[in-house]
């Protein structure tokens, strides 16, 4: 079998993850094989990742090839193009980064009950299956790889469980996986049986009616939405990612939900081929609930994982809106439009999947250093932690959307891309995107100040509880992991043209038209549509922010002008504050808690306890479960019920049965 | 994309934002005195906010113990962004190769960068003001934000661009034109800016009472030279969106070459144009009351909506078939 | 259609529509009575201004119509409402509105659906016309919103009242006008819907006590 060149460091690449799996499965044994093998192991699976794919992306070329596994008249096929190429890379970073980060996390299992050859297996056959599912071309490698994906990760959810509120966000987590992956698979099958085949060559050959492209872009987006985590079936995220090992939490967030981003992407843009302006309509509505409500839960939390879990539904909201934009402007004759806002997605798609590594990868650290996950009782982290802290107010800055860093560049091209909707003729859109434009805005402030919240009550201020005290910086790897990926926040804000440069190769691939005209006016200057339209220049801002915060530090801390005096903090003339007198996360949050109530469940209540105290209680929860999710459970319960009754316990009963079967077989067969 | 590299139109940028650096105490002096004779007092004179500023860059500086490294960076952030986000508004001329360097939308993003790390400064030093300080401007701020973005898209899809110098250019070359969308957009304007520069009927900048207070909350702890820089940026932050407002809806005056004639010219419509625009404020804060804490979504409610008409009067009266 | 293209005084036009329907808007949210009765007197105002510039252009029966529509809908009636207002002792009350942003978003979304609804007015000449139609076909929609959402009885004659001017700036601005006998007698019309609204909610808060739409049913005269 001849593997053409940019396949050889993919192959390594999954074939890296599946040996780290295999090694752990000694690591029961030997506790240091998983810190000294497996995780160097995913780290060259990463960097081969990564390596394959900027070769992709660089070259252009398209390779595929068939492998010899799987089904004997259904082989697996292996296509490597520019989508794939860019995903893999996405894959292998955060890869990379986790891994380096991983052998210091793992170090507090080793003497614990659980099983590090779980772990280990499960880690590297995640990584595998995620690998495999941006490379297959047909749907047989892509469900295969899939349920990899969705099994493995359902053993790291519940990797601690003794706890049965794992042991419940697990079988969440599972019971919505099977679903989305039916959704998907059935959408396959529309697009099989139209194109005669299971190999996605002859998907993308296959001539869909409307109707029939519509039910199939309805399954994708059912399926692909629901592993994506978009509104109303992300449930299973704020339940499943908190609860697994920090690393894997990452993996999950970062990288998991942005492979089911690929699915939706290959499954619409390519293998549909004509997007309709309507589909369109539809993921940019879902996208802005999923953007809106997704940011105004997190406020409402105060377990920091579960409130990255619920930003991840945000950020996904954010990447449909751009994906939404593309599918309009596509389906109403603008490519170049469409192109624009696919680009802004995709930036959007890596961008998330950086920070919020690095954010799960903080939150892992503080977990560690202080084994603390609710921010109620952090504080002062910074002091105790300056690296993680400073990694983390990187990734804190990047998600929240502010200039320099690369949260910002993928915001600003999606509201370049949306305020281009004058180009299009139907006026209902043209006052639409705009107000969903707005929506986004209302999300980036939302996120700002969530951010705020997370940061200020878990790193600065004063500790609340005696772990926050005590806490200690973390070991190498587990600081490089982080510095790894605060770098490429940097990187990617300040470079967006030798990034838009580098993709290039999607949208034209896609939609048929690329933005080489964004970089053509040099490395400085981002000009998506013209010059005169917009123009963004990052180094230029990078340096304009630099020298105003330098001259006016050096100008004003010169010589014996940087003394300063320590005193005490203001106390409005009561006693000395203590930690308890800061600010809490769910006060912090009370504002926003009364302005948006109407759109959370919130139950408070006052009690009187027997020895005369108070109790206050507040629940915040999701009105998903109470509009959507009981309903549906009833409907089930009772269904199931209805069905139930077959199972009368008599012997006689279920030999009638038999026989009925069997003379109905007959019948048929004669 | 090559003009911009002669050093003439740099060296505006440069005066023009040395200019705003240097015009902001003076704006919010002239505010504060026309306040003053409204309400039958004679006022501080004129260069009293030069006097402030000089005497806190010359006291000692105070840090709480508790604060750590965040504090004491935080005012140099602060200022340093609401400078450079005051660099990319046209001031005297229209073309201003800064204004290619950043849009409106980067300007929105510098101004949020600052709040950010004020609001991050407001909560370091551990007590219950600087977190009430901090989760409110986070709460106006957000509800002011689609407000923002809605009048800076209704301006952009008439102008087809977001950057500033082509607005102002488009607003210059249109004449006299009656567009109910800039109306509503400039009407939903000046209320967001009001709330985000923490003027009356928001917050109130003079007020001593720290349960009554937005932004000095978050700055309660500052002193010498740091809080010096912080009332310097909000100074600045207020004469930005006020030469934002009068520079891309009422242009008329602004110097459209870089000849001496013309940019005295700008710089005295600028000048009439601030004073005006300050009375104004003045008036509206002498006659409305500040609102409690929660009455602020409806206000910027009502922001929002004008801002959603302008959009609606764009799509639907303003471009047709 | 490029808005610069056409005359100061049909952008004229376009401000004056727009404002009225911000004045829709303004009596959709509007919790006090007397504010509520002061943006629907204003919004009489802008109807009355855009009947005057299209008077302009020669027409000149329409300045009989606009001092008609200014008069009674921006003086009289108001007026009037104001007088039973103070009667009925209920200037100092606000109603409670549920949820006042979820009426404006909904207003925005009718906005937008009579907006599409308008579109289909293809004849050239009636291009700048069409848009004032869409947006005079919105106050219309809003005020009967408005009827539906509000409580008070006082709000639904305001909504009511709301409608006409919606019609009136439709005929305005399409027809340049309705003949003016025609114009006569809805005006009259509407004068005495406002004088016998006024005598019916005397008697109904007599007689039940509140002026709550959703009490009307206690008016039923079944034995309890």
């Amino acid at each position: 079998m001849n593997l053409p060149l940019p396949l050889l460091p993919a192959g390594l690449a999954v074939l890296a993850a599946l040996a780290s799996a295999g090694v752990s499965l000694l690591a029961n044994r030997r506790h240091s094989l998983l810190r000294l093998l497996a995780m160097p192991l995913l780290v060259l699976s990463g960097i081969a990742a990564v390596f394959a794919g900027i070769e992709v992306l660089l070259s252009g070329v398209v390779v595929a090839t068939q492998l010899p596994l799987g089904l004997p008249w259904l082989p697996w096929q292996v296509r490597f193009d520019a989508l794939s190429g860019f995903f893999l890379a996405l894959i292998g970073l955060v890869t990379t980064s986790v891994a380096l980060y991983g052998p210091g996390y793992v170090r507090q299992y080793e003497h614990g009950k659980h099983s590090l050859t779980a772990l280990g297996g499960f880690t590297g056959l995640f990584v595998a299956g995620m690998q495999m599912v941006v490379l297959a071309d047909d749907a047989f490698m892509f469900m295969v790889a899939w349920e990899v994906m969705s099994l493995s990760s359902y053993f790291l959810v519940t990797f601690e469980h003794e706890h049965p509120a794992n042991r419940r966000a697990g079988f969440l987590y599972l019971l919505m996986a099977q679903v989305g992956a039916l959704c998907i698979l059935a959408g396959y099958g529309v697009l099989a049986w139209s194109g005669g085949g299971f190999t996605f060559i002859a998907m993308r050959g296959a001539a869909l009616s409307g109707g029939w492209a519509s039910v199939a872009f309805a399954l994708a987006l059912l399926g692909f939405g629901m592993k994506a985590g978009l509104v109303p079936v992300h449930v299973w995220l704020p339940e499943a990612h908190p609860v697994a090992p920090s690393h894997i939490s990452a993996l999950m967030s970062a990288v998991m939900l942005k492979v089911a981003v690929y699915g939706f992407i290959r499954f619409s843009f390519d293998l549909l081929g004509d997007v309709q302006w309507g589909w369109g309509v539809a993921v940019l509505l879902l996208g802005s609930i999923s953007a809106l409500m997704g940011v105004l839960y997190a406020l409402m939390q105060h377990d920091l994982k579960r409130l990255l879990a619920y930003h991840s539904v945000e950020n996904i909201g954010i990447v449909f809106i751009g994906l939404g934009l593309s599918m309009i402007f596509a389906g109403s004759g603008q490519p170049l439009l469409a192109a624009l806002a696919l680009v802004a997605a995709l930036y959007h798609t890596i961008n998330h999947a950086i920070f919020k590594a690095l954010l799960f990868l903080g939150a892992g650290a503080i977990l560690h250093a202080a084994h603390e996950q609710d921010m109620e009782q952090m504080g002062g982290l910074l002091k105790r932690m300056p690296w993680t802290g400073l990694f983390f107010l990187v990734g804190c800055i990047s998600i929240a959307a502010l200039p320099p860093f690369n949260g910002f560049v993928s915001e600003w091209l999606t509201f370049q891309a949306a305020l281009q909707a004058w180009a299009l003729e139907n006026g209902v859109l043209r006052s639409l995107i705009p107000i969903a434009a707005a929506l986004l805005a209302l999300t980036g402030a939302l996120a700002a100040a969530c951010f705020v919240k997370v940061y200020g009550v878990s790193f600065l201020g004063r500790a609340r509880s005696r772990h926050a005290q005590h806490a200690r910086e973390v070991s190498t790897g587990m600081r490089a992991g982080q510095g790894l990926l605060a770098l490429f926040c940097l990187l990617l804000g300040v470079m967006p043209t030798a990034f838009l440069s580098l993709i290039n190769g999607i949208p034209t691939a896609l939609l048929g038209v690329g933005l080489s005209h964004a970089t053509e006016h040099g490395w400085l200057w981002l000009t998506p549509i013209h010059p005169s339209v917009a123009s963004y220049s990052a180094p230029l801002v990078l340096t304009g922010l630099l020298l105003a915060w330098g001259i006016s530090s050096l100008w004003l801390r010169r010589g014996k002008l940087r003394r300063v005096r320590s005193c005490e903090a203001w106390d409005c003339g009561f006693s000395t504050p203590n930690a308890r007198m800061q600010y809490t996360a769910t006060a912090f949050s009370q504002p926003f808690r009364r302005v948006f109530g109407l759109l959370f469940r919130v139950e408070e209540h006052v009690s009187r306890l027997e020895d005369g105290s108070q109790k206050h209680e507040l629940h915040v929860s999701d009105r998903a479960w109470e509009l959507l999710y009981a309903p549906v459970g009833r409907w089930v319960t009772r269904a199931s019920a209805l069905v139930g009754r077959l199972q009368t316990g008599h012997v006689r009963g279920y030999l009638g049965w038999t026989l009925g079967t069997l003379l109905v077989l007959l019948w048929i067969i004669s | 994309m090559d003009h911009f590299l002669t050093p003439g139109d740099w060296g505006l940028a440069l005066v023009q934002t040395l200019l705003f650096l240097a015009g902001a105490p003076l704006l919010a002096a002239w505010i504060r005195r026309v306040k003053s004779r409204l309400q039958n007092r004679r006022g501080p004179p004129l260069t009293q906010s030069y006097r402030d500023l000089r005497k806190l860059f010359a006291k000692e500086a105070m840090v709480a113990d508790t604060a750590s490294v965040l504090f004491r960076a935080a005012p140099y952030v602060v200022f340093g962004s609401t400078l450079v986000a005051a660099s990319v508004v046209p001031l005297l001329a229209v073309s201003l190769p800064t204004a290619a360097v950043a849009d409106v939308i980067v300007l929105v993003g510098f101004l949020a960068l600052a709040r950010f790390f004020l609001a991050l400064a407001g909560m370091d030093v551990g007590t219950a003001f600087g977190g009430m300080g901090a989760s409110r401007e986070m709460l106006v701020s957000a509800l002011a934000e689609p407000a923002m973005l809605m009048a800076v898209f209704t301006l952009a899809m008439s102008a087809h661009s977001t950057n500033l110098s082509s607005m102002v250019q488009f607003n210059l070359d249109a004449g006299l034109v009656l567009r109910p969308s800039f109306l509503f957009a400039l009407l939903g304007l000046l209320l967001v800016a009001v709330a985000e520069t923490g003027r009356i009927p928001i917050d109130n900048p003079a007020t001593h009472l720290e349960l009554t207070m937005i932004h000095e909350a978050m700055i309660l702890e500052y002193s010498g030279r740091h809080l010096a820089l912080m009332e310097w940026a909000s100074q600045l932050k207020l004469m930005l969106y006020g030469v934002l407002i009068v520079n891309v809806f009422l242009p008329w005056g602004i110097a459209t070459d870089t000849g001496m004639a013309s940019l005295a010219q700008g710089l005295l419509a600028l000048v009439a144009k601030l004073l005006l625009l300050g009375l104004l404020l003045a008036v509206a804060e002498t006659v409305l009351a500040k609102m409690r804490l929660f009455r602020a979504p409806h206000y910027l409610n009502l922001a929002f909506l004008l801002t959603l008409l302008g959009l609606f009067s764009h799509v639907i009266l303003e471009t047709g078939a | 259609m490029n808005l610069e293209q056409l005359s100061l005084l049909d952008q004229a036009i376009f401000v004056l529509a727009a404002l009225a329907l911000l004045a829709s808007f303004s009596l959709l949210a509007q919790t006090r009575l007397t504010a509520a009765i002061h943006s629907f007197a204003w919004q009489g105002v802008m109807v009355a201004l855009v009947t005057t510039l299209v008077a302009l252009s020669g027409i000149h029966h329409l300045y009989v119509s606009a001092l008609l529509t200014l008069s009674l809908k921006s003086l009289l009636i108001p007026w009037m409402l104001h007088r039973l207002v103070r009667r009925l002792d209920m200037e100092s009350e606000a109603e409670s509105i549920g949820h006042p942003t979820l009426l404006v978003l909904a207003g925005a979304g009718l906005v937008i659906f009579c907006y599409w609804v308008a579109l289909p007015i293809e004849r050239l000449d009636m291009i700048s016309t069409r848009n004032v139609i869409a947006v005079s076909l919105a106050i219309v929609v809003l005020g009967l919103w408005m009827m539906v959402a509000r409580r008070r009885v006082v709000t639904q004659v305001l909504g009511f009242m709301s409608m006409e001017n919606g019609l009136f700036l439709a005929a305005v601005a399409s027809t340049r006008g309705m003949p003016l006998v025609v114009e006569l007698g809805v005006a009259f019309d509407v004068l005495v819907a406002a004088i016998l609204f006024g005598v019916f909610f005397f008697h109904i808060s007599e007689s039940i006590e509140t002026l709550d739409v959703d009490l009307l049913n206690r008016l039923n005269e079944r034995e309890e």
